[in-house]
C-alpha cells in the first residue's frame, strides 16, 4: 500500500495515470465500432504510421505531436477512402502502410544518428506525457463521451448494418471520418504511453474480451469501458510495483483478463 | 393514386449506364417483384430510389412519401457472426428516422413492440440476434424496415438462403402486410420460381427488353415464349 502511496507522489506518474484512464477510455468505446465492423487494423495500421511520423519529428526536431497528428489523421482518410473503393484490398493495404511507415521511420532516424528515441516510441514511455498531452486527452474524452451518449442509437444502427443506417436518412459518410479522425487521436496520443506496437490492443480487446460474456450491444460497451480503464490501472500500478515496462503490463493485463472472460463463457456454455 | 414515379429515370456508375430511361409509377397498395438475371441492375434501381446513389439522368418523384421514410430490407451483410445484438435494439434502431432527439421515448418503444407483435417475433425480444435461425433474423430485419414506414417496403432478395418452410411463412407475412396493412411493397426476388411471383405486379429487367406490368401477363408471355 504504502508503495501505490509513494507512486502518486511522483509528477509524471499521475500525468500517466489521468492521460491514460482516459485514452483507454476514448479507445475503449472507439473499438466498440472499429472491431464489429472488422476494422480494428485501422488502428494497428495507424499507429504505425504515428511512429514513422514521430521519428521524422524528432530528426527535424518538431514537437512530435502537432507533426504526426495531422500525419496520422490523413492517413487515416487514405485508408477509409481505398477502403471503400480501390482494387487493393484494405487488410494488405494497411499491412503496406504499416511496413512502410515504420521503414521510413527507423531508417530516418539511423541515417542522422538520433536513435535514442526509437524504443519509446515502438514500446512507449511514461516518462513522455506531456501537459499539451494531458490537454488534448481530456478534450478529446468529453467529445467522445459525449458523441457515444448523445449519438448512441446511431452509432449502434450503422455499426450493425450500413446500408440500412444510410436509407433512413443518417449521415454514415460523416460517422466514418469521425470515428477515423477520433481513431488517429487515439492512436497518437496512446503511442506516447503504449508505444505504437502496443496502443491498438487498448482499441481491440476490451471489446473482444466482452462479447465472451456479454451478447447485447449497449453491455458491450459498458463492460468495453469498465474493463479498459480497470485493466489500465491495475496495469500501471503493477509496472510500478514489479518495475516492468508499463504499456506491455497492461497489454499482459487485458490477455489475462481476456482468457478469464473465455473460461467463464466455456464454463456457461457447459452448463 | 401514386406513391412513387420515375421519370426518365437512368441510373449507374461513374459514366457506366446499368439502367436507361425507366418510366414508371409505383401505385399505393401495389405488390412489385423485381425479376432479372444478376447484373441487370435490380439493385441499382432500389438505390436510385432510395436515394443512396444520384440519378445519371431522369428523376424520382416522391408523392406523401419522404425517401427516409421507406423500410428498406437488405440482404442480410452481416459482418461479424457474434456481433452482440439483441432483437430489440436492433428493430429499435429502425425507428431512428422519426427520432428528433437523442434517445427513443415511449412512442419508439410502442411502436416496436406491435410491429414485433404484428410478425409474431415479440417472444425473442430480449434473444441475441446471432443466436436465432435464419427465418426468424428475416423476420427481425423486416420487424426494423416496418419501424421505420407506413407506406412502403423495399425487400432485397428476402427469401435468400431460407429454406422452403421459413421461405413460405415469411411471404404469408410480407402478403399480410400488403393486404392487411396496405403496405406497398417492392421485392427483389433471384429466381423466377413461381412461387416466388407472389405481387400482383412484375418488373422484369433484362438487357434486351424491360418489362413492368401485372403478374398474370407476365406469365401469360413466358408461357408464349
Amino acid at each position: 500500500m504504502s508503495n501505490i502511496i509513494e507512486m502518486f507522489s511522483y509528477s509524471f506518474i499521475i500525468k500517466a495515470f489521468i492521460v491514460g484512464i482516459l485514452i483507454s477510455l476514448c479507445a475503449s468505446l472507439i473499438g466498440v465500432s472499429l472491431v464489429l465492423r472488422r476494422n480494428s487494423m485501422i488502428g494497428d495500421g495507424l499507429s504505425h504510421v504515428g511512429f514513422g511520423a514521430f521519428a521524422i519529428a524528432s530528426v527535424l526536431n518538431f514537437t512530435p505531436i502537432y507533426f504526426a497528428l495531422p500525419i496520422v489523421i490523413l492517413s487515416s482518410f487514405l485508408i477509409l477512402r481505398l477502403n471503400e473503393n480501390s482494387k487493393l484490398h484494405g487488410d494488405s493495404l494497411i499491412a503496406l502502410l504499416s511496413s512502410s511507415s515504420l521503414a521510413i521511420g527507423t531508417f530516418t532516424v539511423s541515417i542522422t544518428g538520433v536513435n535514442t528515441d526509437i524504443n519509446n516510441y515502438l514500446f512507449g514511455s511514461i516518462l513522455s506525457i506531456s501537459n499539451i498531452d494531458i490537454i488534448i486527452s481530456i478534450i478529446l474524452s468529453i467529445f467522445v463521451i459525449s458523441l457515444y451518449i448523445f449519438s448512441y442509437n446511431k452509432i449502434f444502427a450503422i455499426t450493425f448494418d450500413e446500408k440500412f443506417a444510410k436509407s433512413i436518412g443518417i449521415n454514415t459518410n460523416l460517422y466514418n471520418i469521425l470515428f477515423a479522425v477520433l481513431c488517429s487521436i487515439v492512436v497518437v496520443l496512446g503511442m506516447r504511453l503504449m508505444g505504437s506496437l502496443l496502443i491498438s490492443s487498448l482499441i481491440i480487446f476490451p471489446t473482444l474480451t466482452s462479447m465472451m460474456i456479454y451478447k447485447k450491444f449497449k453491455s458491450v460497451v459498458i463492460s468495453s469501458i469498465i474493463i479498459s480503464t480497470i485493466s489500465f490501472i491495475i496495469g500501471l500500478i503493477s509496472s510500478y510495483i514489479l518495475n516492468t515496462p508499463t504499456g506491455s503490463t497492461i497489454v499482459i493485463i487485458n490477455l489475462l483478463v481476456f482468457i478469464i472472460f473465455k473460461i467463464v463463457s466455456n464454463i456457461k456454455s457447459i452448463k | 393514386m401514386n406513391l412513387i414515379e420515375l421519370k426518365n429515370l437512368t441510373l449507374g456508375y461513374d459514366n457506366h449506364i446499368v439502367l436507361k430511361s425507366i418510366n414508371m409509377s409505383i401505385d399505393d397498395g401495389d405488390f412489385i417483384c423485381v425479376v432479372g438475371p444478376n447484373g441487370s441492375g435490380k439493385s441499382t434501381l432500389i438505390k436510385g430510389i432510395l436515394g443512396l446513389i444520384k440519378p445519371i439522368s431522369g428523376k424520382v418523384i416522391y408523392n406523401n412519401l419522404k425517401q427516409n421514410f421507406i423500410g428498406y430490407m437488405p440482404q442480410e451483410t452481416l459482418v461479424d457472426k457474434n456481433f452482440p445484438a439483441s432483437v430489440y435494439e436492433i428493430v429499435l434502431s429502425g425507428t431512428l428516422n422519426t427520432l428528433t432527439k437523442s434517445f427513443y421515448t415511449k412512442k419508439e418503444k410502442d411502436l416496436v413492440l406491435s410491429n414485433m407483435k404484428l410478425l409474431g417475433i415479440e417472444k425473442l425480444k430480449d434473444k441475441n440476434f446471432c443466436d436465432l435461425s435464419g427465418g426468424e433474423r428475416q423476420k427481425v430485419l423486416l420487424a426494423r424496415s416496418l419501424c421505420a414506414t407506413s407506406k412502403l417496403l423495399i425487400l432485397d432478395e428476402p427469401s435468400n438462403n431460407l429454406d422452403s418452410k421459413s421461405k413460405k411463412d415469411l411471404y404469408e407475412t410480407v402478403i399480410n402486410l400488403n393486404k392487411k396493412n396496405n403496405i406497398t411493397i417492392i421485392m427483389i426476388t433471384h429466381d423466377l420460381d413461381h412461387d416466388n411471383l407472389i405481387g400482383n405486379k412484375i418488373l422484369s429487367l433484362r438487357e434486351d427488353e424491360i418489362f413492368f406490368g401485372t403478374t398474370k401477363e407476365f406469365v401469360r408471355r413466358v408461357h408464349h415464349e
